[in-house]
């Protein structure tokens, strides 16, 4: 069935002739063979979104549909890739197209004649059923990739392959009939499936104290970093990507930054996962989405991205997703939705918003996935905002923080003197902390949650004694207010900031974090008791020990127990034990 | 050529700078059209929309003396395109690219689209060499890179353009001579300004190196949206086919987004924040993002885009929006400027987003990062403290606290406000060192101790009388 362009306004044409569409289909529009998707039908009429710059398309030329919607391909391959918006390798694009990029190309998404060693789990005359891990693929030098038997399928196995194939040669037959092969499809705007959701009970682990101590996110959870331009948050989206105790990465760089990119193709490879020691490329996909590319391909960026990581969960991993930014996903579709010429909602953004970024962060979770094994897998998602201005107030922020289960709020005023990372700890939130509260006891100290609250109770006793110095100053106090504004001085500097550039800070793992924060409340208890015995505030402040304190975070970590000792007891020593 | 037959005289109705073309459906979408108005006139036309019945053509000039009779459309060239050629290095040329410089036209070595296509992520390099400007405020805390897009955000009456002028009369890459050429896109300008550059690149001898496309404040302001992709295609044409270093300023982006108001306006499109387009995102993005650093080529594009945010409000959709685009920003203060400081830069807000490519060991020097952290904490202490001061007075502040006043105005005053000096990036450093001086060693937390020993106590102990202690 082949429609004509009837009208052409930037991104959006309109055309006719496609009676027999879907919503959501792809469709190659124009003699270049443009790729866009019907989002809107009138009759005969559709209205379609082309992923690609329409400069120089004509009225009455060819729009031709490929019958089945915007859907990704799934198989080894994946990792290591660098995709654009739809899919498309960039790799591979350059190859074509040189260093900027054409139109109308037309790439495999992966590699259709590299062979893979296919090792089967099962052998011919077993029962599988959908979910089912067929056999297994080493992918990379770290990650084995699970051939999953696809959704909807299952049977007795008739015949099945060993050794090397590639991802569309059969490595399966059933007793009725249906080839399984290596690669398989699945349409980005429907989430993939699973048996149930689990409670999000296990911590997201990511080295960042500020994360980990006072607003953990939990593996499978959901998570926004807002913040005004220039507060951090692509490098609190890359320190999450480079540290963060997870199985795969999938990041998407929507409507970002080209040389930020550039930053992140250059250095994964070099550095290494902390979890298997290997190059962080091994564990990585990257979606790709500057600003300056189509501003369709944006939208459909995020869908692209999450299938991705559905489809490693689904394999019985542990997933995370960024996504940097999903303001510029919501402008992309305010952009579409005004070319409509939509009822626009509020500050212009379309009113299916909140259902986008809903239907969007619900995609996390930590599943039983389907399959006969009860494995479990998770996705967790850390999507940046970029509020207009750095209000929170605008529709993105609102409509994500209905949604999210912690917030993670970037302030320019902390970014202004370099505290990194930027997080407010005034105004940010976590909704996990107490269901992940049993875990840090059993794992980590069984103190973990009241050294988390006592410092919770001290930061904020804090933010409530500065708006008094503010009128008074701060000599106008007593002592053991003044002691409290010391220490919470020192858990801003020496805790709560983190420099994501050195060796050994930009990790800091749970056991130091719990030392360290024994430290600090161990030195407030030890000098409050000094206070109380008549000893002078000025004294106090005076101590050699502080800066050892405030020093521990450049501990090497194999060092760190040992040294604390000492500290501990330097701490007894100057102030006295009782 | 068979698309120069397809004329039309069916103009309908035109509005501002929009003219609707009736029957026009076999025109591209984004075409370049001919407009020849009653009395001869001929003025160039984009198609922005076309449908079966209508073309909505924008009209790069001004529409006095087109009518909806007797006016004549032709169609030029499916896309809008412009003559390159090297010996554009040393030309004037107007909003639209024609000589204003008296001399005859270019003869073109290729014709290229302006609309540039999107560098593929993959293709780029990674911007890493650090481009000393002599500008301590840039150099020590928001270093440039090649590559880079760094604006600068200034407010009316600020001197941005003094401080573009002393970037490009000083900014080189230490150790390195290469051949390198200025594009200078301006947008809006008045004449007085427009007569400041020309001397200045006169009186510097960057007249030779440069490329400038003029858009005067009483020019036609549609062409505003012309000018900046004319310069920069000129500007990707030098650096990736002649792999030439080429710094792009382009001034003043504030002039360029109020014309694209004007034509969405004119469209009757739903206006998004204070009336600019809900595009200007994507439209400002595909001028930024022709920055960068292309593997293949040796050559590069570095933009300093400068604009006038509207009553000093940074939260102003177009300094904000840029903001998003451009890997940092350098704020001016009109404190700073009235305290007869230059140049006026608050460094608090600024922010490169590349530095940490550019500086380091084996680049500018080990200590680079940690101490311009150090002096930015410093600094803020001590702006904090001056507000305290307002409120509570003077007398209750703590030794501690007068400590990192005195440092703040120190740093204001050496540091920042260095005048027309050319200051090379380890004097800046060392000066920074020096004004630490005057904090306790214990504060000093964001650099460890090994710099502090190796840097700190050698350049106090050097013997060298610094002037201001």
């Amino acid at each position: 069935m082949e429609g004509k362009i009837t009208k052409i306004s930037g991104p959006a044409v309109i055309a006719k002739g496609m009676t027999g569409n879907k919503m959501y289909d792809l469709v190659k529009v124009g003699t270049k063979g443009l790729i866009g998707e019907i989002i809107r039908l009138d009759g005969d009429t559709a209205f379609i979104q082309v992923y690609e710059d329409t400069s120089g398309l004509m009225i009455s030329e060819k729009v031709v549909s490929t019958g089945s919607p915007l859907a990704v391909d799934l198989g080894p391959g994946l990792l290591t890739s660098i995709f654009d918006g739809i899919q498309r390798p960039l790799v591979l694009i350059e190859a074509i197209s040189g260093n900027f990029i054409g139109r109308g190309i037309e790439v495999a998404p992966i590699d259709r004649n590299k062979k893979w060693k296919f090792v089967p789990q099962y052998k011919a005359g077993d029962m599988v059923v959908s979910g089912d891990i067929l056999g297994t693929v080493q992918e990379t030098p770290t990650i084995i990739h699970k051939i999953l038997v696809p959704n909807g399928v299952g049977g007795k196995i008739m015949t099945i392959a060993s050794g090397e194939y590639n991802i569309l040669e059969n490595i399966a037959e059933l007793e009725n009939g249906t080839k399984i092969q290596m690669m398989q499809r699945w349409p980005v705007r429907q989430r993939r499936p699973y048996k149930r959701k689990l409670d999000p009970d296990e911590p997201f682990i990511t080295g960042q104290r500020i994360f980990d101590t006072l607003f953990p996110i939990a593996n499978g959870g959901n998570a926004a970093v807002p913040g005004p331009f220039g507060s951090g948050k692509t490098v609190v989206e890359q320190m999450l990507a480079k540290y963060a105790l997870t199985d795969i990465i999938v990041y998407i760089g929507c409507g970002e930054r080209g040389n930020e990119m550039t930053d992140v193709l250059s250095e994964f490879p070099h550095l290494e996962d902390p979890k298997s020691g290997g190059p962080l490329m091994n564990r990585t996909i990257l979606v790709v989405n500057t600003s300056n590319m189509p501003v369709a391909a944006r939208e459909a960026s995020v869908y692209t991205g999450v299938t991705l990581a559905e489809y490693f969960r689904d394999q019985g991993y542990s997933v995370a997703l960024m996504a940097d930014s999903t303001s510029r996903w919501a402008e992309a579709m305010r952009e579409i939705s005004s070319r409509l010429e939509e009822m626009p909602g509020e500050e212009g953004y379309p009113t299916y918003l909140s259902t986008r970024l809903a239907n969007f962060y619900e995609r996390s979770g930590r599943v039983i996935c389907n399959g006969s094994d009860e494995r479990v897998g998770a996705v967790t998602i850390v999507g940046a905002v970029s509020p207009p201005g750095g209000d929170f107030s605008e529709p993105v922020t609102q409509n994500s923080m209905r949604v999210i289960g912690a917030f993670w709020a970037l302030d320019a005023s902390l970014a202004h003197r370099r505290h990194f990372p930027a997080i407010n700890w005034n105004k940010s939130y976590s909704l996990y902390s107490e269901i992940l509260e049993k875990w840090f006891s059993r794992n980590v100290a069984p103190d973990w949650n009241d050294l988390r609250n006592r410092m919770m109770q001290l930061l904020q006793k804090d933010a409530e004694l500065q708006e008094v110095v503010q009128l008074v100053g701060p000599d106008a106090l007593p002592d053991n207010e003044r002691l409290i504004l010391e220490v919470s001085k020192m858990m801003r500097e020496d805790y709560l900031q983190q420099n994501a550039f050195s060796e050994i800070d930009a990790f800091c793992p749970l056991f130091k974090q719990h030392g360290m924060m024994t430290g600090l409340l161990t030195f407030y208890d030890k000098s409050n008791s000094a206070l109380n015995r008549g000893i002078s505030m000025e004294n106090i402040l005076a101590l050699p020990i502080r800066e050892e304190i405030s020093r521990l975070k450049e501990v090497p970590n194999d060092k760190f127990a040992e040294h604390f000792k000492t500290v501990l007891a330097r701490i007894d020593q100057e102030l006295g034990v009782e | 050529m068979e698309l120069v037959t397809r004329e039309y005289k069916t103009v309908d109705y035109i509005s501002g700078p929009l003219l609707f073309l009736r029957g026009a459906s076999n025109y591209p979408y984004g075409s370049m059209v001919k407009i020849i108005a009653p009395s001869g006139k001929q003025v160039n036309g984009q198609v922005l929309e076309v449908s079966e019945e209508y073309a909505v053509i924008q009209v790069l000039a001004d529409t006095t003396g087109l009518a909806v009779a007797y006016t004549t459309i032709y169609l030029e060239e499916d896309v809008a395109r412009m003559n390159v050629s090297k010996d554009m290095v040393g030309r004037i040329f107007n909003g639209t690219g024609k000589p204003l410089d008296g001399l005859a036209e270019i003869i073109p070595e290729k014709r290229i689209e302006i609309i540039g296509a999107p560098i593929n992520p993959v293709s780029r390099r990674k911007p890493a060499d650090f481009i000393q400007t002599g500008i301590s405020a840039i150099d020590g805390f928001n270093t440039l890179v090649r590559g880079q897009k760094l604006p600068i955000f200034s407010g009316a009456g600020l001197p941005a353009n003094e401080i573009a002028a002393q970037l490009l009369r000083q900014a080189k890459v230490l150790g390195e001579d290469e051949s390198f050429a200025i594009v200078f896109g301006a947008m809006g300008l008045t004449q007085r300004e427009a007569a400041f550059f020309m001397q200045d690149f006169e009186a510097s001898g960057a007249l030779q190196r440069l490329v400038a496309f003029i858009n005067l404040a009483d020019d036609p302001t549609i062409e505003r949206i012309l000018t900046p992709r004319m310069a920069l295609t000129a500007a990707e044409y030098l650096a990736f086919e002649h792999n030439m270093q080429v710094l792009v300023i382009l001034t003043d982006m504030t002039n360029y987004c109020e014309a694209l108001r004007e034509i969405a306006s004119a469209r009757e499109e739903i206006p998004g924040r204070r009336g600019y387009p809900g595009y200007m995102y994507t439209d400002l993005s595909t001028i930024y993002e022709r920055a960068g650093q292309i593997k293949g080529s040796t050559g590069s594009v570095t933009q300093i885009p400068i604009l006038t945010m509207p009553d000093d409000d940074i939260t102003h959709p177009i300094a904000d929006l840029t903001g998003y685009i451009t890997e940092g920003q350098i704020v001016l203060s009109r404190q700073l400027h009235r305290m007869g400081l230059f140049p006026p830069i608050d460094i608090l807000p600024c922010l490169s987003r590349l530095m940490n490519n550019g500086i380091g060991k084996g680049r500018t020097r080990e200590d680079h990062r940690a101490l311009a952290n150090q002096l930015y904490a410093c600094y803020a202490e001590g702006r904090d403290i001056r507000r305290l001061i307002a409120i509570v007075g003077e007398e209750s502040l703590s030794e501690l606290d007068r400590c990192y006043l005195k440092f703040a105005d120190d740093f204001e005053k050496h540091m920042i406000g260095q005048g027309n000096l050319d200051r090379g990036i380890i004097e800046t450093l060392n000066l920074g060192w020096k004004l630490l001086k005057h904090i306790p060693q214990g504060e000093l937390k964001r650099v460890n101790k090994d710099l502090i020993n190796r840097y700190f106590t050698e350049i106090m102990s050097d013997g060298v009388q610094t002037p201001f202690f």
